[in-house]
Order: C-alpha cells, then sequence, then structure tokens
C-alpha cells in the first residue's frame, strides 16, 4: 500500500468515525443510561440466520439472554423466542447530532426483546450505545481541546517569536513554568475547587478548558521558533522597510509559515487529548454517570472480576488502538507534505 | 449485698501446661483438638499504622495488635456475647455500678515476665490518659465520667461506673492489657502515644496474646511467632495457640489479594467483595479453597440528606433543605429506591435490602417485626403529590413554589460498590422526576464536606458498628452523637421522632434488664423506619475464604471476621 493510500485510508476511517459518533443517537438502538437490571454484564448477543429448529432465515435475529441463577453472572440464550432485527424503528428519544431531535434508530427489536451486540455493562445498559455516544464526549474533548491548546499556544508563540525582547522572556518563562507543572495533579486540584453541582455537560466543558488551557505551552515553544527564522526572513525584512504593520507582517508573511506545523501538531495533539479525557474520566475526575465517556466506561476494568471475565468492556480501549493509528498516520502523511 | 457470680464454664479445673507455672489457671478451649505446627499466611490491605493497642485506628494495626493482645473479658465472636479471658469471673453490684473482676493467676506476658492487678490498672490509665489521644477513651467514660480502675489484691481488680451501663462488661473487650514493666517509663515521659511503632523490637514489646512479634520487614511482612506462655490449653491439654507463626503480607488492593489467594500465596481471605467472591467460586481450581457467605454483617449503607441547621450559610443548600426535612420527602425517595436492584446489581445478591439500621446480621437486637422495605413508584408519588410537589410536561419534578427537584448525592470515589448503588440511586430517583447529580468525591474531601462544611445535598454512605450492642451505636442516634452525620453539632433535638429516639437511647443504655432494652431498641428501629433520619439501602454479606485444610476455621461476621480465633486455627495433616 502506497503512503497516499495509507493516508487516505486514514482520513476515511477517522471521518467514518467521528460521523458515527455525531449520529450516535441514530445508529445506537438504546438510550445510554437506560438500565435494565436483570441484566448486568451480558455478554454480546449472537446475530443468528439458522434457528433452533435448523431453519435458516434471511432476517438475521436474536435470542434473548436469561442468567442462569440471579448473581451467577452465567448467560444463557433462552431459544423459545427468536427475535428478529428490523431497521429503522422507533424507539428512544434522542439529538442528532446534538441538535435535530429524533426517535428512528437504524436497527432494533421488538420488545421485549433487546439487540445487546457488545453485551451490557454492570447495570445492564447497552455497551454499543455507551460506547457510540461515550464516542462523541471522547473524541471531540480531542478535538476541542486541540483547537483550544494550539489557539492559545499559536497567539502567544507569534507574539514571542515575532516581538522578542522581554515579552518573549515573559511569555517563554512563563511556558516553561507550565511545561514543569505536574498536569495530572494540577487537574485534580481545579477538579476539586469546582462547585459540586455541575451537570455532566459542563463538567465536559471544564474538562476541556482545563486541559486546553493547561498544555498551551509545547506548541507555543513551536510556533515561536517558525516565528523566529520567518521573521529574519529577507521579503519580511523588505516588507517592514515598505513601511507594513506588525498585524499585516503576522497575517501575511509569517503566519502562513506556522499552518503546516499546526497541522501537524493538531494530528499529534488530538489523540493525546483524547487518552487525556480517557485517563481523567478513568479516574473518576471526567464525565459523571450515567453520561457515558469512553474513560468512564473503561473504568470497569480497574475491578479484577470485570478485567477478567468480561471481554467486551474492554471495546471503548479496543476502539481507542485504530482511531489513534489513524491520527499518528495522519500526522505523519502531514509532517512529510509540509514545508521542509 | 445482692451480687451475681459469673463464672467461666471453661474453668472446670486448671489445666497443667508444659512451659507454665503448674499452679497457672488456664482456660481450657472447647474448639476441637488440633495439631501443633504450621504457619498461616494472611495477607493485609495496608500496612499497619502501628503495633501500639494504645493508639491503633486503623483495621491492619486492630488485625495485627488483636494476636499480640488479650483483653480481661472478651465477646466471643461467635456467639456475640461476653465470655471470660483474663479476668476469669466477675460480679457486679446490685446498682450495676461497681464490677469485681478475678484475675486469672499465674499467667505471664510472651517474655516471661508476670501479670497481675498492677498491669491492669497501669492500662487503664493509659486508655484514659488524654495526652496519648486513644480512640478507646470515649469509650471508657460513662455517664460523663472516666471509669475509675482500683487494685484490691494481685489477683483482684474493681471498676467503678458513674452510672449503671448495660454494655459495661462489653467495654472490656479490645482494651488490651499492657505490660507495665516495658511501658510505665514511657508512660510516665508522656511518650507512650509513640512507643511500640512500626520500627520497635520484638525484645521491646511483650503481650498476653497468643502470638509475639518476630521480625519486620518494611513494605513487605510482619512475622508473628508462637507465644510460649499462652493462657489457654485446649481439649488434650495441649498448649494453644497451634501454629507457629503468622505472617502478615502486605497486599495492598483487594485485587492483589484475590490473585494472591488464588495463587496459593496465602491461607485466608476476608472483606471479599461479592464480585471477587463470585468470581473465586466460578474458578475451576474451585475445590483448592473454601469458601463462606457468613451472610449480612454489621455493616449498612445509607442515603441520608442534608438537615444540618445551616443558620443562613450555604443559600443554595439550605433553599434545598425545604424538601430534605419534609418526612413524606425522605419517605417518597424511599419507597422508589429499587434495594433488591442495590443488592442483584453491586452485591450479586450476596446483601440483604434493609428498612432499618440494624441488619438481620444484629441476631440479638435486630427489629424482625419491622416488615422489608418494599419498592412502590405509586405510593412514592402519592406521597409527593400529597406533600405538594408536582410534575412538569415532562415529567420533571417541582415542588409547591415551581421550583425544580434537583440536588447533588456525594460518594466515596474509590469504594466501587458505593458509586454502583448511587448510580442505581441517581436512576430511580429519576423515575420520580428528581434531576440526580452524582458526585464520587476522594474520601477525605467526602468527609470534609460531610462532617466539617456541610456543604452537599445528600450522600451515600455506610457504617460499620464494631459490636452488635447498641451502645455502640449510641454515637450514631443521639443528636449531639460526633457521628450524627445528617445533622451534626445539634446541640438538641429539632425532628419530633429524633427527640424520642435520644430518649429511648439514653433510656436502653442504663436499663439493665435485657428484655426491656430490646424493647427500647425496636421502638428506635421502628423510629427509622418511619421518619428515615438516613434512609436505609442494604447490609453486604461477610464474605471470607480459607484453604480446605484449616481446622477450627469459623468465620464470624464481627470483625475480625476470620482471625478472632488464630489461637484455635491449625493445619490438618
Amino acid at each position: 500500500m502506497s503512503r497516499r493510500a495509507g493516508s487516505t485510508l486514514a482520513l476515511g476511517a477517522l471521518a467514518a468515525v467521528h460521523l458515527a459518533a455525531l449520529a450516535a443517537g441514530f445508529l445506537a438502538p438504546y438510550d445510554p443510561t437506560e438500565q435494565n437490571r436483570s441484566l448486568p454484564y451480558a455478554p454480546p448477543a449472537r446475530l443468528r440466520f439458522v434457528d433452533a429448529g435448523g431453519t435458516f432465515h434471511l432476517r438475521p435475529f436474536v435470542y434473548p439472554m436469561a442468567e442462569q441463577g440471579p448473581g451467577s453472572g452465567v448467560y444463557g440464550d433462552d431459544r423459545r423466542q427468536a427475535y428478529p432485527v428490523h431497521f429503522l424503528v422507533p424507539g428512544a428519544p434522542y439529538r442528532f447530532a446534538g441538535l435535530l431531535r429524533g426517535r428512528v434508530h437504524l436497527f432494533g427489536v421488538d420488545e421485549p426483546g433487546r439487540i445487546l451486540l457488545l453485551g451490557t455493562d454492570g447495570f445492564g445498559r447497552d455497551q454499543l450505545s455507551r460506547l457510540l455516544h461515550g464516542a462523541q464526549i471522547s473524541l471531540f474533548a480531542g478535538l476541542t481541546a486541540t483547537t483550544l491548546a494550539l489557539g492559545v499556544g499559536w497567539l502567544l508563540g507569534t507574539l514571542s517569536g515575532f516581538y522578542g525582547g522581554w515579552v518573549d522572556a515573559a511569555l517563554m518563562r512563563g511556558s516553561e513554568l507550565f511545561l514543569a507543572l505536574p498536569w495530572l495533579y494540577l487537574l485534580f486540584a481545579v477538579r476539586a475547587v469546582l462547585p459540586l453541582s455541575i451537570p455532566p455537560e459542563r463538567a465536559f466543558l471544564l474538562l476541556v478548558l482545563v486541559i486546553g488551557l493547561v498544555d498551551w505551552a509545547r506548541p507555543a515553544r513551536l510556533v515561536r521558533g517558525v516565528v523566529l527564522s520567518a521573521r529574519e526572513r529577507n521579503y519580511v525584512l523588505a516588507a517592514r522597510g515598505f513601511g507594513a504593520s506588525d498585524v499585516y507582517l503576522i497575517r501575511r508573511h509569517i503566519a502562513p509559515q506556522t499552518f503546516g506545523l499546526l497541522l501537524t501538531q493538531a494530528a499529534l495533539l488530538v489523540p493525546q487529548y483524547i487518552l487525556a479525557e480517557v485517563t481523567l474520566s478513568f479516574l473518576g475526575l471526567g464525565v459523571s454517570e450515567p453520561v457515558p465517556s469512553w474513560g468512564n466506561m473503561l473504568a470497569d476494568l480497574q475491578h479484577y472480576h470485570v478485567l477478567e471475565s468480561c471481554w467486551w468492556m474492554w471495546a471503548p480501549g479496543l476502539v481507542l488502538v485504530p482511531v489513534f493509528l489513524a491520527y499518528y498516520a495522519l500526522s505523519e502523511a502531514l509532517d512529510r507534505a509540509g514545508p521542509a | 449485698m445482692r451480687g451475681l457470680w459469673v463464672v467461666a464454664v471453661a474453668l472446670a479445673s486448671p489445666v497443667l501446661a508444659q512451659g507454665r507455672s503448674p499452679s497457672a489457671e488456664l482456660l481450657l478451649s472447647e474448639s476441637e483438638a488440633g495439631r501443633p505446627g504450621g504457619r498461616l499466611v494472611f495477607a493485609l490491605r495496608s500496612e499497619p499504622k502501628t503495633l501500639n493497642p494504645v493508639t491503633a485506628v486503623d483495621i491492619p494495626s486492630r488485625e495485627v495488635i488483636g494476636r499480640l493482645m488479650a483483653d480481661l473479658v472478651h465477646i466471643d465472636r461467635q456467639t456475640q456475647q461476653t465470655a471470660p479471658a483474663l479476668a476469669k469471673s466477675w460480679r457486679v453490684s446490685s446498682d450495676g455500678r461497681h464490677y469485681t473482676l478475678e484475675l486469672r493467676r499465674g499467667l505471664r506476658f510472651s517474655d516471661g515476665h508476670p501479670f497481675d492487678a498492677d498491669d491492669v490498672v497501669f492500662s487503664f490509665g493509659c486508655y484514659l490518659d488524654e495526652r496519648n489521644g486513644s480512640p478507646q477513651r470515649d469509650l471508657l467514660i460513662v455517664g460523663g465520667k472516666p471509669i475509675v480502675v482500683r487494685k484490691l489484691d494481685a489477683h483482684r481488680v474493681t471498676v467503678d461506673l458513674e452510672q449503671p451501663f448495660a454494655a459495661a462488661e462489653r467495654l472490656f473487650d479490645s482494651n488490651s492489657m499492657l505490660p507495665r514493666h516495658l511501658l510505665e517509663k514511657a508512660q510516665q515521659e508522656g511518650r507512650l502515644a509513640q512507643a511500640w511503632g512500626l520500627g520497635a523490637a520484638p525484645a521491646d514489646m511483650a503481650g498476653l496474646g497468643p502470638f509475639r512479634l518476630k521480625s519486620y520487614v518494611p513494605g513487605d511482612r510482619l512475622v508473628l511467632e508462637r507465644n510460649p506462655h499462652y493462657w489457654k490449653v485446649d481439649r488434650a491439654g495441649r498448649p494453644l495457640p497451634y501454629l507457629d507463626e503468622i505472617v502478615f503480607l502486605l497486599v495492598p488492593s483487594e485485587d492483589a489479594q484475590v490473585v494472591r489467594f488464588k495463587a496459593g500465596e496465602t491461607d485466608l481471605i476476608s472483606r471479599l467483595s461479592a464480585a471477587n467472591f463470585a468470581a473465586l467460586a466460578r474458578d475451576p481450581a474451585a475445590g483448592r479453597y473454601r469458601l463462606e457467605d457468613l451472610g449480612p454483617g454489621l455493616e449498612y449503607s445509607f442515603l441520608f440528606f442534608n438537615l444540618n441547621d445551616l443558620r443562613g450559610r450555604l443559600e443554595a443548600v439550605s433553599r434545598k433543605q425545604a424538601w430534605f426535612r419534609q418526612t413524606a420527602f425522605r419517605q417518597a425517595v424511599s419507597a422508589v429506591l429499587d434495594r433488591d436492584g442495590i443488592v442483584r446489581l453491586v452485591y450479586q445478591g450476596r446483601a440483604t435490602s434493609l428498612a432499618t439500621h440494624v441488619t438481620p446480621g444484629n441476631k440479638l437486637w435486630v427489629n424482625r417485626a419491622l416488615p422489608p422495605p418494599v419498592r412502590s413508584l405509586a405510593r412514592a408519588r402519592d406521597l409527593l403529590a400529597r406533600a405538594g410537589f408536582s410534575w412538569s410536561g415532562e415529567g420533571a419534578l417541582t415542588d409547591g413554589g415551581g421550583t425544580p427537584v434537583e440536588f447533588t448525592i456525594v460518594t466515596n470515589a474509590a469504594n466501587a460498590s458505593r458509586v454502583q448503588m448511587a448510580t442505581v440511586v441517581q436512576d430511580d430517583l429519576r423515575q420520580l422526576g428528581m434531576r440526580v447529580q452524582l458526585v464520587p468525591l476522594e474520601n477525605r474531601a467526602l468527609l470534609d464536606r460531610v462532617l466539617q462544611s456541610h456543604d452537599y445535598d445528600a450522600a451515600l454512605m455506610a457504617l460499620a458498628s464494631g459490636d452488635v450492642d447498641p451502645t455502640s451505636e449510641m454515637n450514631v442516634w443521639i443528636s449531639s452523637g460526633p457521628t450524627h452525620l445528617w445533622r451534626l453539632g445539634a446541640s438538641a433535638p429539632s425532628a419530633p421522632g429524633e427527640k424520642e429516639i435520644d430518649e429511648l437511647m439514653r433510656r436502653q443504655a442504663v436499663t439493665l434488664d435485657p428484655r426491656e432494652r430490646k424493647r427500647l431498641y425496636d421502638r428506635v428501629q421502628e423510629l427509622v423506619a418511619d421518619n428515615l433520619p438516613l434512609i436505609p439501602l442494604v447490609s453486604p454479606n461477610v464474605l471470607v475464604g480459607a484453604r480446605p485444610g484449616l481446622g477450627n476455621f469459623r468465620p464470624a461476621i464481627l470483625d475480625p471476621y476470620v482471625l478472632w480465633n488464630a489461637d484455635e486455627l491449625f493445619w490438618r495433616p
């Protein structure tokens, strides 16, 4: 596979994942917070075409699951009744991409049957629905935090590199301070002083804000380096000689030099921030119950018995790997394509 | 003076045993006679903070100290009744204020030094000395005055109480007798609280327990060896304990403990979570260990609302208190909670739904006339509607003034079961139209909010009594008690039920007739179930495990669940 094909594939995969997250309400068969207390830690249901009598069906179906003895954690199929899969079925209300209200889901089965393609968590909540809805939080935390960090970093880096002198000294010493901060502990501290009663959505925003604002130092230093060399270029000196203003110089001649760097940085930072959200939620500092995020879904794996016997609970972790690989492939492609 | 002599059943006749003076009055164990030898490995969740019985608070410290030390009168963990220990018998005066205890003669500390009444007087002096900050001190203050311990002769002491105290015999449990010859200097110099830290040399320590300190490797293990001067013998006349050594390994998490137990590196495991218990039971090699579900213990988890007197502080919380203070509101919350769901999801069925704070594990004191809690959404809605609440078009609950009912529940983030329980509670309350935020907090932050700043709406916590007797619950139920979590620092009871609970608790503590006490405490439980100052949720079962060859393994629901009879444990061939 050529490098070009590789990066196209990466881009395509990322686009698909983000679209799936946007359309989570439609793709997910259930409300991600709906508990089903008779089905804790149920394993993924098998999609079947051949029924217990050996007859082949063109329309796939599932058998309902039942726990064999309460508390046993062992599930078996109840083969008395099959639930065929239907497409575009009405179900729990949701908002498409956070805006449009909808009730139609891509697929589902008739009540009281349940289609649990990725099993359930400890409260009997559909893991697939949670994975899709959790992607909204985790992926967009990555994107938003990256935008914030790069925005602040670009502004301060440009100012620092362009003006030099005491501005440079002050900003760069500041950035060193931020680089030296143990950010995890800082986030712990920030979370601790926040008021208790912040709803999950606002907690998410704050989380993103904190992650983004703390981490401006690294991009700022990189941008400063580029700006430092750019401002000494002959055409910049010439423009300055013709009386161009600082704003004009930055806009016209300096900023374009930094864009390649920003893109490459973005592709590197997004997965890093997705991981930051996952880490924080894993530690219970991020998005709170019942709203799913990949981090708080993975937090269940802190328990030995889940880690050992509920492999489907690893799903968010398994999804993270290809997403990260795609982002890194993209960053590499950008790096090569960018100005040397 | 009319008096009652309680004489040790076990003390049929003095028994001769090797290594002891022939006249020693030893206690005869009724348990199965075992085989001497072998070692037992047990994992502690964290490193003990100290080996000093006067200052120890944490569970690991107490787990170790309990094997090194002995008390005058002991609560038998299995029968939950008091039994003779270092005191072979005792007599109580008719007014219930004076106890005379008769000590066993000829006993020696683990370093060979004789034990007598001077050690007893010295020990209680240490526990009562304010400089030492002993957690036992509060318990030894009866009717506002410290108990007075006096020596009558070398083997008899009297204990005087300010007022009659129903659970007086139980006071002696876990107050370890200290060796005066080793600690007197430290006590005189006010350094006793610093003595016997983890680094103490085995030669500087001595106790009357079945084992004595052998070695300690920081961060790794603590080894105890058999005390040759121990004061119990088995039915065959052989000296106890049987085991040569107990090794305490430091294994910091429950999951890691399970892995070590599964691998055969430890012989006993206690405080198992239901999930790990189930995982162990499912293990194909389950025959290699014996798992026991002891049924409900004494721990009760509960939800409570902030009923503190905020006096104009914390505007947002005090506005919500208008709801919280209504009994009907709390009853509605209680009625909608799916306790059986909690039992199933959080404890895999190994827990019991509670209507009141006394668990069915407390067989002597639980009020069996109370009906088990029944979940009813209809009743909850009815209670709220009659209290003036209503529902908006979208199903959100609003109070009479049109304010939507929204509040937060704080709980301990490090305790997975609590967080899970709170998640179930949150979902249940959503069905009533209450919008509830769940905020898991680091434990210190949680305690700070609940105990100090009172800046919270509702909290989900658990308490576990150290003993079955109602007096161990006094600190929770007396309205001025330090663990009266929902309304702290109150000078007087506010709610009507609260006043009656106060009176009942005070009365039961000084009532000497057990039947009358039971009647009083039954009424307390009724009041708690009706008025719900706290909303009881569930009581988890005590789950433990051991290697199958361990003889006399009789775990109990009183702390320490598995090691309480370490002196009788032995390995079958």
